[in-house]
């Protein structure tokens, strides 16, 4: 058991333990701090991954802009927050058994697979990540249609909400 | 090191809780967290695969940087229709918002 197991098996009982508390506290503002715990966790993983980059656009990203916006979503519609009647639906039950399938499902798939248990080799030593990712972004032969594809969706999406959330008065 | 199966059992873990969460509650944002939820485990995948296979070809990061992407557009229009919604009819609980149903 090595430190890198022991930082993995802490930070993904925490992932799992707060995703739980996401789906279940009844107080939303609560489920959306415990959103916060998880992506922290999530950006912990993208470290230990060598994904640096990615775990700093974690913390920024999803952390700074999208938990706040949920945060900020709760408190507009503050009436449903103490929230009178259950929480969960009917056929929560159902839907736990159709999460436990999806997950035997998964893991049947995944442990027929040959690939399953491989370790990954040593991060060779002056591999500059996120300039081999910058590149990768902008140039032609790489990924720069998808990026601006993605960029202009992002841009029609934010258009788009902000003149569905528009207050016409 | 870490073997690959902990990160994808982890993940599948994570898409299953967020599973329960998008088909189990009744508020429209607590169901746009569950999609959180979700987007993050698949992020979790592709990163973990990037880690493991061929790390020159950077194709992992970025479809977890499009995912990122996708995933800001999906919250800011999700939650404008929920408040939208909430103005209009004074109510976020996803089965009372059923005027389409016949």
């Amino acid at each position: 058991m090595t430190a890198m197991q022991i930082i993995f098996l802490v930070v993904g009982f925490i992932i799992l333990g707060s995703a739980l508390m996401v789906v279940t506290t009844r107080n939303l503002i609560h489920a959306a701090l415990w959103l916060i715990v998880t992506l922290f966790g999530v950006a912990v993983l993208y470290a230990l991954l060598n994904a640096g980059f990615l775990a700093v656009v974690q913390v920024v990203v999803y952390i700074g802009a999208i938990a706040i916006l949920f945060i900020f979503a709760v408190m507009l519609t503050r009436k449903e927050m103490r929230d009178r009647g259950p929480q969960l639906n009917r056929g929560w039950w159902l839907s736990g058994i159709i999460a436990a399938l999806t997950f035997g499902g998964l893991f049947w798939m995944l442990q027929a697979w040959n690939g399953f248990s491989k370790t990954a080799a040593d991060f060779p030593s002056g591999f500059d990540a996120v300039g081999q990712l910058g590149n990768a972004l902008v140039s032609p032969q790489a990924f720069v249609l998808p990026f601006e594809v993605a960029s202009v969706l992002l841009l029609a999406a934010l258009v788009g909400s902000v003149y569905v959330a528009f207050n016409r008065k | 090191m870490i073997p690959l199966s902990w990160y994808l059992i982890l993940s599948a873990a994570l898409f299953s809780i967020g599973l329960f969460g998008v088909l189990s509650r009744r508020n429209a944002v607590a169901i746009l967290l569950g999609v959180e939820l979700m987007l993050n485990a698949v992020n979790i995948n592709l990163v973990s695969f990037w880690r493991y296979g061929d790390i020159s070809t950077m194709a992992g990061q970025v479809f977890a940087i499009i995912v990122f992407a996708v995933a800001a557009a999906e919250v800011a229009v999700g939650l404008a229709l929920v408040i939208s919604v909430y103005r209009r009819r004074d109510t976020v609980i996803a089965d009372e918002i059923d005027i389409m149903k016949w």
